[in-house]
């Protein structure tokens, strides 16, 4: 046993509004570079729909992830390392930019140098990309909320695997967002395809990175990716990638999409896993098995073997603490409503979802019945066969058991609460329907509405004995990193660069768990978004308005 | 001035190709990269960069056993003068003949594509410029030298690279270039120009070539940099206390 700890998410799609708040905060924080303009480390899909980049899906065409050979072997599905090496001049199933959308900007100053004139004068769309005028005809988000669907929805990689049983007709569709963002994979198929060895996993939390002074611009990670998860900065020419934020990580701090996301939806935790087992788990013959393999590669942290173990592998003792309140434990393995987004990608995804009750109880709902009662909750998932095929294809390589299992007990808490909130009796039979006793349904109720920020986010600081110099020591930082003292003397962004947190971990901490939603006064200056909590606008964000003085 | 063009001149590119190797690696790893411009064109890349490359790649292999391997070791080991030739030239023209045609569908697509022209920056041109010319007097030499004899026959393999193995054990001999046809005086003068400019191009993605990716293991690991937890390197002069 080689037991190692993974930094891991689960996302609760029952609470996503599709408000992509989390994925402007990232760009704010990580890609609003030039180079980067396409790029969305995270992006919030409406499904059906065809994703980001354009159905990226579909790995006939894109051939991202793994395969099994024909003895069984793991083998990249774009071809062995010699094949790879040999299409390294010309990537054969590299996703060109109109799949993703050809960024744009608007000619703003016509509006504002315009003469005088009878018509009002336009901003054209400009492209970022090559400076000319350009007709927008598509985006990361132009099937938002359906827009559009009936002419493109039938593309959808995943609804044409039931699309037999389907029509997509407006009367009988459903819809729900996904946001996503790198897997964080267990066996990243990214890693696997880059040429160079620039992309590492990192031993401590399995953050998946690329070494941009490695990266020798092969591209190939970006086609190896099933998730199309890797970006080409075309300005740079290196591979880029969600980096689950570890600066933030690393002092304890949630990742700026999990602390910016309005639905709070999202939780992040340590799941502790055994590297010994993780190839043969990938390897599993069904493609249906592999939700289950991979539940048995991550261990159990109050084993005491496995702590035992874990001690052994170098793992702090306040890790594996973490690792026992982890929120994605609980979610995976104790109440297994968490589960992996496409698995038979076979990468070993750490961002799980908890798929979405939601278009079940709104059929329920628009039929008159009563959308919190069991008996029409169960008969509904059953009677609902395309919702749950479709999320099946999503979730679990088209097994419906799994899914089934899950929605049922999300409709059976959400009727065993109702007696509750409404001071009746609580139906024990309801827990027992779905295998679970009473009090776990109200553990995992708790969890999943109203878990406060320090059982969301479970996030162990990178060391307890290094915690102390992880913070920005005052001998550390110059006066001016804080906005005091004097400017840097070229301007803005001239002279060394702004750290990343520039802020202490302490003091973010105390902010985050305080009652009031402005910021403390006595820490003025610049903050970036990368450690802006959401409460409040960041100081120094906006000039001061004089009536505060 | 024979001394200058293939003793004095073909060091400094040398020395300059070298240094400015180290010089890049050392302090711009980061610029090290293809800037692949796939992502704004796929049609034309996909026919021009393999032509290209695996030209170049049989072009590069020609000159190392021609200039490298002298004419007596071929011999001895009983392979004719003339079938050597035949085979050198055939192989020459199949390679460099597919170079050529796959460049010039890289030129074509730099300059007419909108985004990739967009992207091409002064050192782009200089280098395809240098590398263009190298590339067409190379072919030249091979056509006119060996097939259609203009000017009479020169055998290469007695002067020029007699020449090229005594400039590389640093006991350089120019007269043996200085009796070689101006097309092969002219093809090495400007393949040491772009020698000098090679490590300021992108060309140094030559140098990275991927081999050890048939051998090493998937995955890789590393462990978190510490010296660098939180955001910043420690500022010189400071210890971290633990
Ligand atoms: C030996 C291994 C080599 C590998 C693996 C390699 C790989 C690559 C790759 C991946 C690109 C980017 C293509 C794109 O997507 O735009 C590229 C571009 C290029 N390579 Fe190489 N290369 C090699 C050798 C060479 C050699 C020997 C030369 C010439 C002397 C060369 C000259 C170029 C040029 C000029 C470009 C730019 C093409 C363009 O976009 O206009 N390469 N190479
Ligand atoms: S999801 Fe992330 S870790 Fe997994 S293969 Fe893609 S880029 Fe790599
Ligand atoms: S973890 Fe950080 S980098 Fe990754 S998607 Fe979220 S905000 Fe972006
Ligand atoms: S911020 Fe949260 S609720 Fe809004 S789109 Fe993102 S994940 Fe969904």
């Amino acid at each position: 046993m080689k037991v190692m700890a993974q930094m891991a998410m689960v996302m609760n799609l029952d609470k996503c509004i599709g408000c992509h708040t989390c994925s402007v905060t990232c760009k704010q924080a990580w890609t609003n570079r030039s180079g980067t303009e396409y790029i969305w480390f995270n992006n919030v899909e409406t499904r059906p729909g065809l994703g980001y980049p354009r159905t990226y899906e579909d790995q006939e065409k894109w051939k991202g992830g793994w395969e099994l050979d024909k003895r069984g072997r793991m083998k990249l599905k774009a071809g062995g390392r010699l094949k790879n090496l040999m299409t390294i001049f010309s990537n054969p199933v590299l996703p060109s930019i109109g799949e993703y959308y050809e960024p744009w900007t608007y000619d703003y100053s016509t509006l504002t140098d315009a003469p005088a004139q009878e018509q009002t004068p336009v901003a054209r769309p400009k492209s970022l990309i090559s400076g000319k005028n350009m007709k927008i005809e598509w985006s990361a988000n132009w099937d938002d909320d359906l827009g559009g669907s009936m002419a493109t929805a039938h593309r959808d990689p995943m609804l044409k695997k039931i699309a037999d049983k389907v029509k997509f007709e407006f009367e009988q569709t459903f819809m729900f967002y996904l946001p996503r963002i790198c897997e964080h994979c267990l066996n990243p198929s990214c890693a696997a395809s880059c040429p160079s060895g620039a992309i590492y996993k990192r031993e401590e939390d399995g953050i998946v990175l690329v070494d941009q002074e490695k990266c020798r611009g092969w591209r190939k990670c970006v086609s190896g990716c099933p998730y199309k998860k890797i970006y080409f900065n075309h300005r740079t020419g290196k591979a880029e990638k969600c980096t689950f934020c570890f600066p933030r990580i690393e002092v304890g701090l949630p990742t700026v999409c999990a602390e910016t996301c309005v639905g709070r939806l999202r939780y992040i935790g340590l799941m502790l896993y055994d590297a010994d087992k993780v190839l043969a788990a990938a390897s599993t013959t069904d493609d249906e098995g592999l939700v289950e393999a991979q539940r048995d590669v991550f261990l159990d942290p109050f084993d005491p073997e496995v702590m035992r173990e874990a001690e052994r592998a170098g793992i702090a003792r306040d890790w594996v603490d973490a690792a026992q309140r982890s929120p994605i434990y609980a979610l995976i393995n104790t109440f297994r409503v968490a589960l992996p987004l496409h698995p038979e990608y076979r990468t070993m995804p750490m961002v799980w979802y908890i798929p979405p009750l939601s278009p079940v109880v709104d059929v329920v709902a628009e039929t008159g019945e009563d959308a919190e009662d069991t008996g029409n909750l169960f008969a509904a998932i059953d009677a609902l066969r395309i919702p749950v095929e479709y999320l099946a294809e999503l979730f679990t390589a088209g097994d419906v058991g799994p899914v089934d299992a899950v929605l049922k007990k999300l409709a059976a808490m959400r009727c065993y609460m109702r007696d509750i909130n409404m001071g009746r009796d609580p139906d024990a039979s309801i827990p027992a329907a779905v295998e679970m006793t009473e009090e776990q349904m109200y553990d995992m109720y708790r969890l999943l509405a109203i878990a406060k920020y320090d059982e969301r986010y479970v996030i162990p600081p990178a060391h307890a004995e290094l915690a102390h110099s992880l913070e920005e020591l005052s001998t550390e930082c110059s006066v001016s990193d804080y906005g005091g003292g004097q400017q840097d003397v070229f301007g803005e962004g001239s002279g060394t660069p702004t750290p990343v947190a520039v802020e202490n971990f302490q003091m973010l901490q105390a902010r985050q768990t305080s009652d009031s939603l402005a910021g403390p006064v006595n820490k003025a200056g610049r903050v970036n978004l990368l450690n802006w909590d959401g409460k409040g606008s960041p100081p120094g964000m906006f000039p001061p308005t004089g009536s505060d003085s | 001035m024979s001394v200058f063009f293939f003793v004095i001149f073909p060091y400094v590119c040398l020395t300059t190709f070298v240094v400015g190797h180290l010089w890049r690696y050392r302090y711009d790893k980061f610029g090290w990269t293809t800037r692949s411009s796939q992502l704004y064109e796929n049609r034309l890349l996909r026919i021009g960069s393999p032509l290209f490359h695996f030209g170049m790649l049989g072009v590069v292999g020609g000159h190392i056993i021609g200039l490298l391997v002298p004419e007596s070791w071929t011999e001895a080991v009983g392979i004719s003068e003339h079938g050597y030739h035949v085979v050198a030239v055939a192989g020459g023209l199949v390679a460099g003949l597919a170079a050529l045609v796959g460049m010039v569908i890289l030129i074509y697509r730099r300059r007419t594509v909108g985004p990739v022209f967009s992207a091409t920056t002064v050192m782009d041109k200089v280098m395809y410029a240098f590398l263009a010319v190298v590339i067409v007097l190379g072919m030249w030499n091979t056509i006119a030298g060996s097939i259609l004899t203009i000017g009479g026959e020169y055998n290469y393999r007695e002067g020029v690279s007699v020449w090229y193995r005594s400039f590389l054990a640093f006991q350089p001999d120019a007269s043996l270039m200085a009796r070689a046809p101006l097309g092969f005086q002219l093809h090495a003068l400007v393949a040491f120009g772009l020698f000098a400019l090679w490590p300021f191009t992108r060309l140094v993605h030559v140098f990275s070539a991927p081999v050890g990716y048939l051998t090493r293991p998937y995955i890789v690991y590393r462990s978190r940099d510490d010296d660098q937890l939180g955001s910043h390197r420690d500022r010189r002069g400071w210890d971290r206390v633990s």
